[in-house]
């Protein structure tokens, strides 16, 4: 299966460093592009080489060739959308994502922006060109909480999704619980530790968390949720004392994003939970519970961010997409 | 510093809500026989009226007369049965000493982090006791430096489950009023 990825931060070199190391998997590389540069070989690139070119020049292909360039040429069966998000148009991503589906290929993307936004137009134009749209590595990193919604737990109706979606405030929240640390002093940790971005306000105003809680709900319900129904508190409010008085009940303080139709409640806060609670985890993981009239309540919980880790739910898309849809492989 | 403001001592009180009625908290006190057979003797009807007992307190007190023991059991029941179960007890000739039943059964605890006492902690306890049904029953307020925002440990009490829930919108609604940030629990009432 031939697939062009489109973008080469950390999620981007990700897929490619799977894709040299394990050849076995039949995806080659036919297109690859930067911000500033190009590759397209129908005949197959090398992953690694690509690496190595980024590495030493910060370029992985021809100067000028873009990923405009890849799309126009169409040389590929899936593209990988990996471009950095924006959350308040998801362009570029959209347009590229749109592009790949109109002309009938299957997307992947790791892009928030572009499926928290067009979520519902983008499935009915892959439903209409009879292609996939397949997004895991937008929610939970490597946690398959898309697949089991859409593949494992099929025949269950949803009642609720609650879970901890935002690794960055988990770090936080964990430190301030375990350390007595205040909020300041946890934050400036996680940036050292390069958990927290230069500006963090994205993470810990719970914003990026409702953005993930959307794409669930949408991906659960269908209901057309945007940002803008989410009811949103951050945990940049929090006090030592909030942790501490937590702490005498034998609970912990967690940022939740939590949706729930029946209940018509739809919300990222952070709330008190017994230690015991399965969505108690530590440090920067990320856990999900669904809630399911058949199933029950089921608890997926694994790494929410990382290189490797975003690349496990590309791949496994990729690999979904193949076994669907291009049974040779 | 720290400040404990207690509206009622009441012992924590559970509750469920078994079918249709409300299930009610209920602690009597019984004077029975000291002798074979009269303990359940005196339980039985309890079980019989669908009554779940939660603990059973021997008392052998020195004022009782020697051939009576006093017998503390804490129990939940329907609301609708309690009577019920106090004319059954009296058939039997067990004696009730004392009956205590807890009004407010539903017992949640929210953070609240803000300028609570600037914006009138006396008026936000107010505005959840004056609707009948809901109490603030234990309030634990932190304060650090004056400029600093405190947090605060608030405790409501209320009369069902739905009534509960109507108090918590109350208290997020003077919340949002006063700029006050609330932490809520994220399982439901009674834990």
């Amino acid at each position: 299966m031939r697939i062009a990825v489109l973008g080469l931060g950390a999620v981007g070199k990700g897929v490619l460093r799977v894709l040299a190391e394990k050849p076995e998997l039949g995806l080659v590389l036919t297109g690859v592009a930067d911000s500033a540069s190009g590759w397209i070989d129908p005949d197959g690139i090398d992953p690694g080489e690509v690496l190595d070119r980024k590495c030493t020049t910060n370029r992985c292909g021809t100067a000028g060739l873009t990923a405009d360039d890849i799309l126009d040429a169409g040389e590929f069966d899936v593209l990988v959308e990996v471009t950095p998000t924006n959350a308040s148009t998801g362009e570029p991503a959209l347009t590229y994502i749109r592009r790949a589906l109109i002309s009938g290929h299957h997307v992947v993307t790791s892009n928030k922006g572009p499926i928290a936004i067009a979520h519902a137009e983008l499935e009915d134009l892959a439903r209409e060109q009879g292609v996939a749209l397949r997004y895991e590595a937008t929610v939970g990193g490597a946690i398959p909480v898309i697949h089991a919604i859409r593949s494992g737990l099929l025949g269950n109706r949803a009642h609720a999704i609650t879970g901890v979606l935002n690794g960055t405030c988990n770090y936080i929240l964990t430190r301030m619980d375990e350390e007595g640390l205040t909020y300041d002093q946890a934050l400036a940790e996680a940036r050292e530790l390069g958990y927290a971005e230069a500006d963090p306000t994205y993470d810990v105003r719970g914003i990026d968390a409702a953005i993930k809680l959307v794409i669930l709900a949408n991906t659960c319900w269908n209901l057309g949720v945007t940002l803008n129904d989410v009811s949103i508190t951050g945990i940049d409010c929090l006090t030592v004392d909030a942790l501490r008085l937590a702490a005498d009940q034998d609970c912990t303080i967690r940022l939740i994003a939590e949706a729930s139709p029946e209940r018509g409640q739809i919300r990222v806060a952070p709330r008190v939970l017994p230690r015991t609670h399965p969505l108690v985890i530590e440090g920067t993981l990320n856990a999900v519970t669904l809630s399911m009239d058949l199933a029950g309540e089921v608890t997926l919980m694994g790494r929410g961010a990382g290189s490797r880790e975003t690349a496990s739910a590309i791949v496994g898309d990729l690999l979904a997409i193949r076994d669907r849809f291009i049974e040779c492989g | 510093m720290r400040k404990w403001v207690n509206n009622e001592g009441l012992s924590s009180a559970w509750i469920k809500v078994m079918g249709e009625g409300i299930s009610v908290h209920v602690s009597m006190k019984l004077e029975i026989k000291d002798s074979p057979g009269q303990l359940v003797a005196a339980l039985t009807p309890i079980s019989e009226y669908g009554g779940n007992i939660i603990a059973v307190i021997h008392q052998r007190e020195p004022e009782t007369s020697s051939d009576t023991l006093g017998v503390q059991i804490v129990l939940e029941i329907d609301h609708e049965r309690l009577d019920g179960l106090v004319a059954a007890l009296r058939r039997q000739g067990v004696n009730i000493l004392r009956l205590g039943e807890e009004r407010l059964l539903f017992r949640q605890s929210v953070i609240m982090i803000g300028h609570l006492i600037h914006t009138d902690i006396g008026d936000t306890i107010d505005r959840i006791d004056r609707t009948g049904f809901a109490e603030v029953a234990e309030l634990n307020v932190q304060m650090p430096a004056i400029t600093e925002p405190s947090t605060a440990l608030i405790t409501i009490k209320a009369t069902t489950r739905s009534k509960m829930d109507r108090a918590l919108d109350l208290l997020r609604e003077v919340a949002a009023e006063k700029g006050l940030v609330i932490v809520e629990p994220l399982e439901e009432a009674d834990r």
